[in-house]
């Protein structure tokens, strides 16, 4: 820092830099960058990059799984990262939302309403909504004894819950089918073709280029970026202010006339729904559900995507849940990189190793994560935000390192 | 206990969850009996996790890891003793048995001991010096967790040539027959359900009489209730918080020991994780902070488990501990005993 400043973008990271960039774009420019990109997000998995495409496994199907964190992340995000709830066992409206399809679809299920009167093709559609009202039902439940508690007690009582719905699930065999699962899970039926007789969605559609993964991919991103704009909307509302100014300092904001109670409340529901969703989406795109599949090392591995990303950015958040989803499935059945032979499989077993290692010193160099939210004037339009961003940063930069927060 | 069955019973349909009053009449002194070995084991956990809460107001979600370093621990001490997995349990006599077992048992405590200081060290302490959030602490614990499990399933292994760790739990190292020592009432308890209580009971005790008759104690509560205070006071609060990590993790260590001879195929790189999250359950029932809450929540813990498992069938065990534990904080949201650490008398 010894260098004279001559202008002010010169001292920001990365983050800030282009943060500033995008956010003095118009509108219109937003969208026409923001929309190639997507598109070419969108379309990886069939231009499968040759470095970064997976050996051992599916890469669609990857992207697939990907997806659906990347909305369990945001959903958790609005729980942890914008109204500071810490929720341990946020697997829970993961595993209802997907039970919830099982339980209503699966031939294996007695619950299974839908067959009478319903045809298979619509089946799944019409469990969807229903399992995102029962998600959100049921945060409702967990939330309106415990969410009176504090902190700490509120992270060790839903790290409760999340096993306790693990348990039900594995427990009430007569319903769910215990440890063996509920199977032939419907799925939406579309584009029957001769050579794909069950649709692109089926896990058997492994016709190229538009696979089973891919149509999920595809399906996820739509379905993150409907999630984006209800969530970005809600944190720029009178809903989002109440949640920072919750986890900012709860006493105040009670005192400053915030209902908190009911605001933790919504956030807990919203989150909860927005888990739900990923979970039919994981039980269409399996067709399968176990029990297994919900333990508690998934939920805190759900924690480490939101944590890494940065809580409370909402993109960052994603690349947090790409992380988490990518990194094991790259190494898998990879034998050499770069030239240099490495023992894939071997690396991709010591994922979690990795994860706890790098989050220990993640937490320590950068506690904010990988890409820390900043905190915006919500109330007021973007241009302000700008202006007033350039100005606090070319005040703050050059005398101290530590408060712009993110470099901590 | 009946309030919650009948609850139960009304809820769900009774194809789905049936209970059996008669079975926990007929085997309530058995029930009582094993409930309370579990829970002296948690208890002693659970003293760890209530000691680092009241002074750092952390959940050190590793310290089931810490547990779990400790059941490798007093394993490896007897396999350096000369003893290996056997189908039969030696005969050593009552006295080499219970010098063996000290031996183990010191092992695992040194083991544990050292991982909760060498954890406080590697992984909090640099969060302390940059006065890092509270949520922050939590999640390096989860990810300090991860580690040592990982550790323990991948790398022991090869660092041992395949003895210690792995995938698969330990063959068992029996030391003790099962045998019964008293009868009443067609209940019996065995030599070590009596060995289990008896020891964690005195450990527990010394701890307690350690936090609250000694200098060391007073350190700790002095600096659990006011940490700036107790700075000033000429308290050394990183000794301190050192201090406290080691005596948790040295009991979690003697809790290993007790826990193996209660289930002696337990020894495994995630076998620490649900007892763990339980002692941590205990340790909020009891009111976390408070030392006499964890030993109250963990003994309650234990004989309500069993209850639950006699009156619903074994699965539900778990669930009736986490049911348990949110109807407590439902009604009394800081545990029943409240957090008091600090505020005990001086």
């Amino acid at each position: 820092m010894s260098t004279e400043t001559t202008s002010t973008v010169a001292h920001l990271g990365i983050g800030d830099r282009f943060r500033l960039w995008w956010d003095a774009l118009a509108r219109p420019t937003q969208w026409a960058v923001g929309v190639p990109f997507i598109v070419l997000i969108a379309l990886l998995p069939i231009i499968k990059p040759p470095v970064l495409t997976t050996v051992g496994t599916d890469f669609a199907g990857v992207l697939a799984q990907f997806g659906m964190y990347a909305l369990l992340a945001i959903g958790l995000n609005v729980v942890v990262g914008q109204a500071g709830l810490l929720d341990l066992g946020y697997v829970g409206f993961y595993a209802i939302g997907a039970y919830t399809v099982g339980l209503l679809t699966s031939p294996d299920s007695p619950w299974n309403q839908t067959d009478s009167w319903l045809s298979q093709k619509w089946a799944w559609l019409f469990a969807l909504p229903i399992a995102i009202a029962i998600t959100a039902i049921s945060g409702l439940i967990l939330g309106s004894p415990t969410l009176r508690l504090r902190g700490d007690y509120l992270a060790i009582v839903t790290l409760g819950f999340g096993e306790i719905v693990r348990l039900l699930a594995d427990n009430l065999t007569t319903i769910t089918g215990g440890g063996r699962g509920l199977s032939r899970i419907a799925y939406p039926i579309v584009g029957v073709s001769e050579s794909r007789p069950t649709g692109y969605f089926s896990a058997g559609n492994n016709q190229a280029p538009i696979t089973s993964g891919v149509a999920w991919f595809w399906l996820s991103i739509v379905l993150i970026i409907v999630v984006l704009l209800v969530v970005g909307n809600l944190q720029r509302s009178r809903v989002g202010r109440a949640w920072v100014a919750i986890r900012e300092d709860e006493d105040a904001a009670e005192i400053m006339g915030v209902p908190t109670f009911k605001f933790k409340l919504w956030a807990f529901l919203i989150g909860a729904s927005i888990g739900g969703l990923s979970g039919a989406l994981y039980a269409g795109q399996v067709q399968f559900v176990i029990p297994t599949t919900f333990n508690i090392i998934n939920s805190t591995l759900f924690l480490v995507a939101v944590v890494l990303g940065g809580q409370g950015n909402k993109l960052g958040v994603i690349l947090g849940a790409f992380v988490i989803v990518y990194l094991p499935n790259f190494f898998l059945g990879r034998t050499e990189l770069f030239g240099i032979p490495i023992n894939g499989n071997e690396i991709a077993n010591y994922k979690y190793l990795f994860f706890g290692l790098a989050l220990i010193v993640l937490l320590i160099f950068r506690p904010q994560g990988l890409f820390p939210a900043r905190q915006k004037l919500l109330a007021y339009g973007r241009e302000v935000y700008v202006a007033a961003r350039r100005a606090a940063l070319a005040l703050t930069r050059p005398t101290s390192d530590e408060t712009t927060g993110g470099s901590r | 206990m009946s309030v919650l069955a009948v609850a139960g019973g009304q809820l769900l349909a009774d194809s789905v969850i049936s209970f059996d009053l008669g079975a926990l009449a007929r085997n309530f002194w058995a029930l009582t009996i094993d409930g309370l070995t579990y829970g002296a084991i948690y208890a002693l956990v659970a003293v760890g996790y209530t000691l680092v809460y009241g002074v750092l107001r952390l959940i050190n979600f590793a310290h089931s890891e810490i547990f779990m370093l400790g059941m490798f621990g007093q394993y490896a001490t007897l396999m350096l003793l000369g003893f290996g997995p056997s189908g039969n349990a030696y005969s050593e006599g009552t006295m080499m048995t219970i010098v063996y077992l000290g031996i183990a048992m010191l092992g695992g405590m040194a083991v544990a001991g050292g991982a909760a200081v060498g954890l406080e060290r590697v992984a909090y302490r640099p969060l302390r010096k940059r006065g890092a959030p509270s949520l922050v602490f939590l999640i390096t614990a989860i990810g300090a967790s991860f580690v040592i499990q990982e550790f323990v399933h991948f790398v022991l292994p090869k660092l041992t040539g395949g003895t210690l760790g792995g995938v698969n739990a330990q063959q068992p190292i029996r030391l003790v027959q099962a045998s019964d020592v008293i009868s009443f009432a067609n209940t019996s308890i065995s030599n070590i359900e009596i060995v289990i209580v008896v020891s964690a009971l005195t450990l527990a005790f010394a701890a307690d009489v350690f936090i609250n008759r000694t200098k060391f104690g007073r350190g700790i509560r002095a600096v659990a209730q006011d940490p700036v205070t107790a700075t000033l006071m000429g308290v050394s609060r990183e000794r301190i918080i050192m201090l406290t990590f080691l005596i948790g993790g040295i009991l979690a260590g003697a809790a290993a020991l007790l826990y193996t001879l209660r289930v002696p195929s337990g020894i495994l790189y995630s076998g620490g994780f649900i007892l763990g999250i339980k002692a941590f359950c205990a340790a909020v029932l009891g009111g976390i902070g408070n030392l006499r809450g964890a030993l109250l929540g963990g003994l309650l813990l234990g004989v309500m488990e069993l209850y639950g498992q006699a009156l619903f069938g074994t699965e539900w065990r778990d669930v009736v501990a986490f049911v348990l534990l949110i109807l407590v904080l439902m009604f009394r949201p800081t545990g029943i005993l409240g957090e008091s650490l600090g505020r005990a008398r001086a």
